[in-house]
């Protein structure tokens, strides 16, 4: 038996049957100081490293269970999966790489959307599944924000969308990109009916996810040392042919160039976003 | 032989073999021979074009001779004013817009610009903008609205600039923004993509009531070179990624994408600037022909609409609990 082990995707889902896994190794490495650290106290502090306060990438469940109300979360539109409408294959063909994020994830995509309460203020609220295939927005993520905004404009409540996505989805090549534009204009519809739409990203959010409907939260709040961006470090790296600066594209980086509204821990992050739905609620 | 593509060096020497001919002295004695290479010519150019592969089709859209949007601009418009900046950080020549006249009739264009020469390509930043670039584009967009004015956009880009200041200025933000601005605009909007429609930063001027496409120009979500170094660790894959994408004309008009297609002269737009832009002149005014009519809400909820249709997937009714 491993005293400590790497941290793995698996590691940080919700799945029951999952447990004993979990308490397979009682040290881990934090992803961003690399100390070791003890597991129950990271659990305890709600999968944040004691040492540097490093938030763990969580699933969208345990997001959920974070975020919502104690048993208010209400999911919608789970029935949507995708069709593989360009046949496409790399080394392994899209629909298998699909199938095997399912039964990785436990989820039919890579977001959970539903109608919850935050601080007892109804909500729609989305969660960002970044194990899903890097949390990438195909079609059926496009589709079921693009739902959850227009629920939200019938039910008539605000919109709250935790991102965690490497961008949009190759696989469905132009059909990805076209959900920038679809989860744009639900945005658009959404503000004109007088809606608001907090926004909140994670570590990693980038590319077309970021270039669309993230960036354009009435309010954007981003948890500590997230990666946030258009590119991805590695190709701005190679584009300059220079190494970037520690902590380029990191909250803090994004805070002080004028890019979010702030930073927020997230053992602090529910009653943040409940004071902010009073102020829209008044 | 710096312009022709790996596809058109039979045909150039074919037009060089009959070139040839004709310089002759006695071209008399060489008539029959000319007339039927010229027939083997028109057939072989017809046979290649007609059955270009999609990297083929990026090899035409990326041609260093294709018409740019400058060029486009001149030969379209009755009369163009440029006009500069974001009002905010700066002027990105990555991006040109301003006051045209098309057919007598005042249209605000924007378009992303690449360079000819080495030194106009880096002052172009080889048709890469900026945030102040988008930004530019929004101003001019909305400039259009508040006058009711329409607006065409012309895309040819290999993407939104990845460079630290792009980030630090929020590229995301303001592609993000001309999404949202763009999906709610009362003016009517016209986006042509003539060469390269390169991912998020194409989009952020795309969003228009009509998107047309010039025959060989391509539009994806990252370029051919980009999915192959994802997928396989190798940017040489990129001829296969391009197929797999589909992000050729024909192929972008069944997913529903485009709304048309506007057909270049044989051998492609390069061959024949003018050809190609009387072309796009007639597909232009049939589009705000289309759009004249319409009332502003009507503008924006046929835009809306568009885009929200967007998508494949399958929906399971059984799961589906009312």
């Amino acid at each position: 038996m491993a005293w400590f082990s790497r941290k793995k995707p698996e590691e940080t889902t919700a799945a029951p049957r999952r447990t004993a896994q979990v308490a397979e190794g009682l040290w881990i490495k934090c992803d961003s100081c690399k100390e070791i650290i003890y597991r129950a106290e990271v659990e305890r502090a709600g999968k944040v490293c004691p040492k540097c306060r490093y938030p763990f990438r969580i699933s969208a469940r345990e997001r959920i269970l974070t975020l919502a109300d104690t048993g208010t979360f209400e999911e919608h539109h789970a029935n949507l999966t995708s069709a593989d409408p360009l046949g496409f294959k790399d080394t392994k063909r899209y629909r298998d790489r699909v199938k095997a994020a399912q039964q990785k994830t436990g989820v039919g995509d890579a977001v959970v959307c539903g109608l919850a309460r935050i601080g007892g203020l109804p909500t729609v609220l989305c969660a960002f599944e970044f194990g899903f295939m890097g949390g990438s927005m195909g079609s059926v993520v496009g589709e079921k924000l693009t739902r959850s905004i227009e629920l939200a404009i019938a039910k008539h409540v605000p919109v709250v969308i935790v991102a965690a996505s490497g961008g949009a989805r190759m696989q469905e090549g132009i059909l990805s990109l076209m959900q920038m534009a679809k989860t744009a204009t639900a945005l658009e519809q959404l503000g004109r009916a007088g809606l608001p739409f907090l926004s909140v990203l994670t570590d990693p959010t980038t590319g077309g996810v970021t270039a669309s409907f993230a960036m354009l939260g009435d309010v954007i709040l981003a948890e500590p040392r997230a990666l946030i961006g258009f590119a991805g470090p590695r190709v701005i790296a190679e584009t300059i042919r220079q190494p970037l600066p520690d902590g380029f594209q990191r909250s803090e980086f994004q805070l002080e160039h004028g890019q979010v509204d702030m930073v927020v821990d997230r053992r602090d992050l529910k009653e943040t976003l409940r004071r902010i739905l009073v102020f829209f609620n008044e | 032989m710096p312009d022709g593509l790996d596809f058109e060096q039979p045909l150039l020497e074919l037009e060089a073999h009959i070139a040839a001919l004709r310089a002759l002295d006695d071209p008399l004695k060489h008539g029959d021979e000319i007339a039927k290479l010229e027939e083997r010519l028109q057939r072989q150019r017809q046979r290649t074009y007609a059955s270009l592969n999609a990297w083929q089709r990026t090899q035409l859209a990326r041609h260093p001779k294709r018409p740019h949007t400058r060029d486009f601009i001149k030969l379209l418009f009755d009369d163009f004013v440029e006009l500069h900046g974001d009002r905010v950080h700066g002027d990105d020549a990555a991006v040109v817009g301003g006051l045209a006249l098309f057919e007598g009739r005042g249209v605000v264009v924007v378009g992303h610009q690449k360079g000819r020469d080495t030194r106009e390509k880096i002052a172009r930043n080889f048709g890469m903008p900026h945030p102040e670039g988008y930004r530019k584009a929004l101003r001019l967009m909305q400039l259009g609205e508040k006058f009711g004015k329409p607006v065409v956009t012309f895309i040819d880009t290999p993407g939104a600039y990845p460079g630290p200041g792009a980030e630090e200025r929020g590229q995301s933000e303001a592609i993000a923004h001309n999404l949202r601005v763009m999906a709610g605009l009362a003016s009517p909007i016209v986006s042509v993509v003539t060469g390269e429609g390169g991912s998020g930063g194409a989009l952020a001027l795309g969003m228009g009531n009509r998107v047309l496409m010039l025959e060989y120009a391509v539009y994806s979500v990252i370029s051919p070179e980009g999915c192959a170094a994802i997928l396989w660790g190798d940017a040489a894959r990129a001829p296969e990624a391009a197929e797999g994408m589909r992000i050729t004309a024909p192929d972008l008009q069944r997913l529903g994408v485009i709304d048309g297609i506007v057909p270049e002269p044989v051998g492609g737009a390069h061959r024949d600037w003018d050809a190609a832009a009387g072309l796009l002149r007639g597909a232009l005014r049939q589009a705000l022909g289309d759009l004249a009519g319409m009332s502003a809400r009507h503008l924006v909820e046929d835009r809306q609409e568009k885009f929200r249709r967007l998508g494949a997937f399958e929906e399971e009714s059984r799961t589906r609990s009312g």
